[in-house]
């Protein structure tokens, strides 16, 4: 089998000694064509490895930001979990080399079909999946089909684990998800208090690479953190982005405007600025 | 008779946790806490004393003659949970988990609320302990139950307007389960229905099951027998599942659960999870869901503020499933009917969520005989209701509801 492209891009940055930037963007927003173009921007801005965003009506561990997007998807365009694998696909044939996360809540992979739904994820070239409302206590079955499929069941970890940080960890692939403040997906100017002691705990748990999210919104925090993690992730900050130029990406007129805003943005979070 | 739950809090194939990681350590921490002091006397014994004192325990279960009559079937008897202090059965769980949350040394209480009959008696328990409490409620919801938004306020609670996704019921628990994870530390959350990930399911029933005990004791003491068939309504089915629990091993006691029809379960606009919804995780956990086919939740509908709700907790979808108990749907206009039927024949206003199950009786109860018993569960008053029955009274009848 084929490395895990999730894998060979930590390895990669390893060798170059580099963290890697992962971008989340919710699918659809403001709608599906335009997704597969942000996508494009991100990897040109220097984004190392994307997740995508399955709307959901009730996304429970998303702040405002991602909750007013995936509103914003699912009534501009009714965005199902299927039309987010899709955009993956048209990313990729439209020559995107990134490797691609899908982040989805556990109902719509429910409704969906298990079978049916690795069966789509291998064949449109996604690599790893995040479900944050799965914990390992309810991913068994899920855990063992992901493995069969070689597709990387990336968990979270938060600096409330405490003990379940070595279990969690002791089953993670791809990278290790470090919830960097409790509560919800959102920009903040404060990280937990506990932060690095809980980086270097889960660091010395687990051999996979850790990356760093939630809150994270500026090259500053990025930096902060790529002395203690192989990646880190933004969300919320490319999100409100996004959610600031909609309308010039609305207007066939004004939509490389809106995309280069993006690159900007995203270019200054990677140093490539 | 399984035990349920199982230690993952599993009612069969239902339950479970199915919530963030940052979550986890309160759940786990809950449910030590819990099992601890459920097994503690001094801990039952404060919480019987409180319900009994504070809270009038044990209300009465009342023979409706006039509407046995008048429905000239079965002998009809009704759970009067709504002669509890605040008026409805909520408190029974909330003087519980207040109690619980003082064990644990939590400071703070938050509690979601659709009718604000849950933050109101979430509020007064509050007050009552004296815990800090805020209140997280739709903005739609607060709109249309003004006078008990006021009534959290006068019982020193802060009520959080909830802006996000339907700014009803459903955005508040969300609302809630996200301010809780980010203050864990010193603040305790009382879920007020017997849903969410386990533990709370299960919690919730055993403070409510006191509901079906007492109504067991008082029916074997008054008619010398088991009733034939128990009916409770069911939104999130917190009230359903306290007065079933105790009458689960008996197998001759039919089990009726009563949910919003709204306009109809051929339309849109209901809360009929059970007979239109479909098995998915929501809030937390595996049970019925109201979802379109892609797993999006959908919104719901009902006259009764506290129906109206697209999920169901888990121990009734494992009733439902293994044929324990039937669930039927009850339309807003035939609730508005059996309400006016109970003010006159008993007179005994119940709140619009009650009168689902006493619209099932209306149904029921005729093609029994004399010598079969209904018990019903009254949940609560119908005060809180009646300023939106006049409107749906006297302004051209349930389509000019919410």
């Amino acid at each position: 089998m084929a490395i895990n492209a999730i894998d060979a891009a930590f390895q990669r940055l390893l060798e170059e000694g580099r963290t890697a930037l992962i971008p989340f963007v919710t699918i659809g927003d403001p709608d599906l064509g335009t997704s597969v173009d942000i996508i494009k921007t991100l990897e040109q801005a220097g984004a190392d490895m994307v997740e995508l965003g399955v709307p959901y009506s009730d996304p429970l561990a998303d702040g405002p930001v991602i909750q007013r997007a995936s509103e914003r998807a699912l009534s501009n365009a009714s965005v199902t979990l299927a039309d987010v694998i899709d955009v993956a696909a048209q990313a990729r044939a439209a020559g995107v080399q990134l490797p691609f996360i899908l982040f989805t809540y556990f109902n719509p992979v429910l409704q969906f079909g298990l079978d049916r739904f690795f069966d789509l994820i291998v064949s449109k070239g996604i690599s790893g999946l995040i479900i944050p409302d799965l914990p390992i206590e309810e991913d068994a079955e899920l855990r063992e089909m992901a493995e069969r499929a070689d597709i990387h069941l990336i968990p979270l970890v938060a600096p409330t684990s405490n003990d379940r940080v070595t279990r969690i960890a002791a089953k993670a692939r791809g990278f290790v998800y470090c919830v960097s403040s409790l509560g919800v997906t959102g920009v903040r100017a404060d990280f937990h208090k506990g932060i690095d002691e809980f980086l270097a705990t889960v660091r010395s748990a687990t051999s996979t690479p850790i990356a760093v999210g939630f809150g994270i919104s500026n090259r500053e925090q990025v930096e902060r953190f790529s002395k203690q993690a192989d990646g880190v992730i933004v969300g919320s900050a490319i999100v409100r982005k996004i959610e600031e130029v909609v309308p010039l990406l609305q207007s066939p007129d004004t939509k490389q405007a809106g995309l280069e805003q993006i690159r900007q943005f995203v270019s200054e979070l990677s140093g490539r600025a | 008779m399984i035990e349920v739950p199982d230690l993952n809090g599993r009612f069969g194939k239902f339950g479970g946790r199915y919530v963030p990681e940052t979550l986890m350590n309160a759940l786990l921490e809950l449910e030590e806490a819990y099992k601890r002091y459920s097994q503690d006397p001094e801990f039952i014994a404060e919480i019987r004393n409180l319900l009994h004192k504070y809270s009038g325990r044990p209300t009465s279960l009342y023979h409706a003659q006039h509407l046995s009559e008048q429905l000239g079937g079965a002998q009809i008897y009704l759970k009067r949970e709504d002669l509890n202090h605040t008026g409805a059965h909520k408190i029974n769980n909330t003087i519980g988990q207040g109690i619980l949350a003082k064990r644990m040394g939590k400071t703070k209480i938050i509690a979601e609320t659709g009718a604000g009959q849950h933050g109101v008696a979430s509020a007064t328990v509050a007050a009552l302990l004296g815990l800090e409490c805020k209140v997280f409620m739709g903005e739609e919801d607060m709109k249309r139950q003004e006078l008990n938004v006021f009534r959290m306020q006068l019982l020193g609670a802060e009520v959080v307007p909830v802006t996000s996704g339907t700014r009803t019921l459903k955005d508040a628990c969300n609302e809630t389960l996200r301010y809780w994870v980010s203050h864990v530390d010193d603040t305790y959350y009382i879920l007020g229905s017997a849903t969410g990930p386990h533990p709370y399911p299960m919690i919730v029933r055993d403070f409510q099951r006191i509901i079906g005990d007492e109504t067991r004791e008082q029916i074997v003491k008054e008619a010398g027998r088991l009733p034939d068939y128990v009916v409770a309504a069911v939104g999130g089915g917190s009230n359903a599942i306290g007065m079933f629990y105790p009458f689960i091993g008996d197998d001759s006691v039919k089990l009726i659960g009563v949910e919003a029809a709204g306009r109809g379960v051929d339309t849109e606009e209901h809360a009929a999870t059970m007979t239109k919804g479909r098995h998915g995780v929501f809030q937390g956990s595996l049970s019925y869901v109201l979802q379109d086919d892609h797993g999006q939740v959908l919104p719901a509908h009902s006259i009764s503020a506290g129906l109206d709700y697209p999920g169901i907790g888990p121990e009734h979808a494992y009733l439902k499933d293994t044929d324990r108990a039937n669930y039927v749907p009850i339309t807003d206009a035939e609730a508005l009917d059996a309400l006016q039927l109970l003010s006159r024949t008993e007179g005994i206003i119940p709140a619009l969520e009650s009168a689902h199950a006493i619209a099932e009786v209306v149904k029921l109860a005729p093609k029994l005989s004399r010598e079969e018993i209904v018990v019903v569960c009254l949940s609560g008053r119908g005060d809180k209701d009646v300023q939106a029955i006049m409107g749906y009274l006297n302004g051209g009848g349930v389509n000019n509801g919410h």
